[in-house]
């Protein structure tokens, strides 16, 4: 009896694992499947799923149209850019904030998190004339920095809870044999907190990837990364849902794989600490 | 050996002289994603022919978005754009606040003259051309001929809202999924309001009176609103509220709009068999008016100007002068037929045999001239445009009063309750600006 209760639910559960999943998934299968529809199959109503007429003709002209390699190239450079120099900054702070807490590393944290708070339009202008003034308008080096500096929180609110889990005896036990606290940080630390770090890591990427107002409004031709590509193909009106599914198909496709594939880790990653 | 040096230095002089004087210039072009600009970018050749020393880089990019990045570059003085895309409805606003490098001095070729008087009204500021027109619209009615013959009615090129309320109530068969009538329902400045707007324009409503006093307590606004919802919820398609430009534009290709009032740009997928069984079917007619001297159809266009920010001003406008002359025109005629060729903005192209003999030519020409940017309304107003009104303050407004008047025709409230909700938000909006006390 109790081995039918078990498997029922067991059923039960996975099917509505299956049915979550497919839901959040939905809308992105459809835009998979409208990247190979017509323009006039894309828009007919009543919707066709799988009746529509198929074509490899929207990723020939998105192809054609758009230097996608370049803002391919431009969003590698940042996500992986702004992803380093955030966690090069974030490990230092939130070692210190887990292991030497001061009397308002609580509420530096708190308000560190409170500027993710404020819509990112209300710092257009200041943001805007900062970035002309120092020359880094539409570069590379600008959008590292403006996505490091927006995703810093995030990095080091994850670190930080994850050092949190590291038992301080240990680096204690480092330090007594004389370990340097580069040496703690490198060689202790970091080692303990790698899911933790590449965790955080894989997010940032996936974040900053995703980006899309920074990326778009600070720059033009040059820095623009794959959400300016996605953007030059989206007319209010609606025209070209097929075109503009492919073209979001080709911007996604890279960093779906890349989490595919380190979906363990980010798993891992994102859990640890959860349950005690 | 000393010939051989002064060969060399004489084959350097040579190349730089010929490098400055092969200089190129870099212009960068912000506009929007439409078919009429994706096409101009694949004629870039023949630009390139004729102008070598200068280089365009696009940025494309969505309506609002474009709007939002080229407003932040012009007031910062930024001079990352050369040359930008831009709606009537910002020409005159930007024009007034000197964002705009005037076009009064493009060169003799251009022909200034040639462009449709309606359109270079509605993109000059004081005598100052700020713009150069790539294309243009108006709205018309578009209805399938079969459809209306078998119903018994008959669409007059120019017709009278109480035509159209016949013609839609006939037409409609809501079994066989057949609508009478398709509106712009969908809230935004751009959509119901733009449409609404011409709505009122020619029922003698206004948005505001000569004091810039709102006027949506006033008989006329109560008349248009009852109208447009009898309309649409009698006649009209299920969920008419959510339906915009492309929603009712794919009801009618698709036939189920027995009418539709819209952008004149449309009629061209209307009449192209490739995307349309009901090509053949389809007749047009001016926008309908209610006897008081103005027509419900509205002014747009898709324009190239030149921010005073930029700092290659030349280049951009001999740029503009390419992209927006009548050889372009031509250009686009040669390669991809007349039926393609940008609309709308000169008198040549209506003038042309060819192009006249399209079905939807003679009835896009009348109803851009049927507009008149600078004198709108019935009633005398103190602002230019037709279905906007051009101070920066009513894309805000509009989109907000376009909200209200959307939950008006799905149901969610009365017209009254409607109308003076938006009263309360235009006083308030108009107080804050500082436009009234």
């Amino acid at each position: 009896m109790a081995r039918a209760v078990t498997t029922r639910r067991k059923i039960f559960v996975t099917a509505a694992a299956w049915g979550v999943a497919l839901l959040i998934f939905f809308p992105v299968l459809w835009m998979i499947l409208t990247s190979f529809k017509t323009e006039t199959s894309a828009v007919a109503s009543p919707p066709q799923l799988f009746s529509a007429d198929w074509t490899l003709e929207n990723y020939a002209e998105v192809w054609g149209r758009s230097d996608y390699p370049r803002f391919f190239w431009n969003s590698v450079v940042i996500s992986i850019g702004s992803t380093l120099l955030g966690l090069a900054i974030a490990i230092p702070a939130a070692w210190s904030m887990a292991f030497v807490p001061g009397r308002k590393t609580k509420d530096l944290l708190m308000w560190m998190l409170s500027t993710k708070m404020m819509p990112a339009v209300g710092v257009l202008i200041p943001m805007y004339l900062l970035f002309q003034r120092l020359g880094i308008f539409d570069t590379k080096t600008g959008l590292v920095l403006a996505l490091m500096l927006m995703n810093l929180p995030i990095i080091v609110w994850m670190l930080y809870t994850y050092f949190k889990e590291i038992p301080g005896e240990i680096l204690e036990a480092a330090r007594m044999d004389g370990a340097t606290l580069w040496n703690e940080i490198v060689y202790v630390l970091t080692p303990m907190a790698l899911p933790g770090i590449a965790s955080t890591m894989l997010l940032n990427i996936i974040l900053a990837w995703n980006e899309a107002f920074w990326t778009i409004t600070l720059t033009t031709t040059k820095a623009a990364p794959l959400s300016a590509f996605i953007a030059s193909f989206s007319a209010p009106q609606g025209l070209f849902y097929a075109k503009l599914s492919a073209a979001s198909t080709m911007a996604i496709a890279p960093i779906l794989i890349l989490g595919w594939f380190s979906q363990k880790q980010l798993v891992r990653g994102l859990t640890f600490g959860a349950v005690k | 050996m000393k010939m051989t040096y002064r060969a060399l230095l004489g084959a350097s002089v040579a190349a730089c002289l010929s490098g400055a004087a092969m200089a190129e210039t870099t212009i960068t072009v912000a506009t929007v994603n439409n078919g009429d600009m994706v096409r101009m970018q694949g004629l870039m050749d023949d630009f390139y022919a004729k102008h070598p020393d200068i280089k365009v880089e696009w940025v494309t990019l969505e309506e609002n978005v474009l709007r939002q990045n080229v407003t932040a570059d012009i007031s910062t003085n930024g001079g990352q754009y050369d040359v930008i895309t831009i709606g009537t409805y910002e020409v005159p606003i930007w024009g007034k606040q000197g964002w705009l490098e005037s076009l009064n001095d493009l060169p003799a070729d251009y022909d200034v003259d040639d462009l449709l008087p309606a359109i270079r009204g509605g993109l000059t500021v004081d005598g100052n051309l700020y713009a150069s027109p790539f294309y243009g619209e108006s709205s018309f009615v578009n209805y399938r001929k079969d459809l209306a013959e078998k119903a018994g009615v008959t669409i007059p090129d120019a017709p009278t809202w109480d035509d159209i309320k016949k013609a839609a109530a006939a037409m409609t068969d809501k079994d066989a999924g057949i609508y009478g009538i398709c509106l712009r329902g969908k809230a935004g400045w751009g959509e119901n309001m733009a449409f609404l707007t011409t709505m009122a324009n020619s029922y003698g409503a206004r948005w505001f009176d000569e004091n810039w006093q709102p006027q949506f307590d006033q008989p006329e606004w109560k008349a248009v609103m009852t109208d447009y919802v009898e309309l649409l919820t009698q006649y009209g398609p299920p969920g008419a509220s959510n339906n915009g430009y492309n929603e009712n534009l794919t009801l009618s290709l698709q036939g189920k709009c027995a009418m539709r009032m819209d952008a004149t740009v449309s009629a061209g997928s209307l009449t192209d068999p490739a995307q349309s069984e009901f090509a053949d079917k389809v007749g047009f007619a001016l926008a309908p008016d209610a006897g008081l001297g103005k027509r419900a159809n509205w002014l747009w266009a898709w324009s190239l100007a030149v921010p005073s920010s930029s700092d290659a001003k030349d280049a951009a406008k001999t740029f503009i002068n390419w992209a927006t002359n009548k050889d372009y025109i031509a250009l686009v005629a040669s390669k991809e037929g007349w039926r393609n060729a940008p609309p709308g903005t000169r008198t040549s192209l209506y003038a042309n045999a060819e192009y006249a003999a399209l079905p939807f030519a003679k009835m896009t020409i009348d109803s851009i001239n049927a507009a008149d940017p600078t004198n709108p309304t019935v009633k005398p107003v103190p602002y230019v445009g037709v279905q906007f009104v051009a101070i920066p303050e009513f894309a805000g407004l509009a989109t907000t009063v376009g909200e209200i008047f959307s939950a008006a025709l799905a149901g969610q409230k009365t017209v009254d309750e409607a109308l003076a909700e938006a009263q309360a938000a235009a006083v308030d909006e108009m107080t804050a600006a500082g436009y009234i006390k």
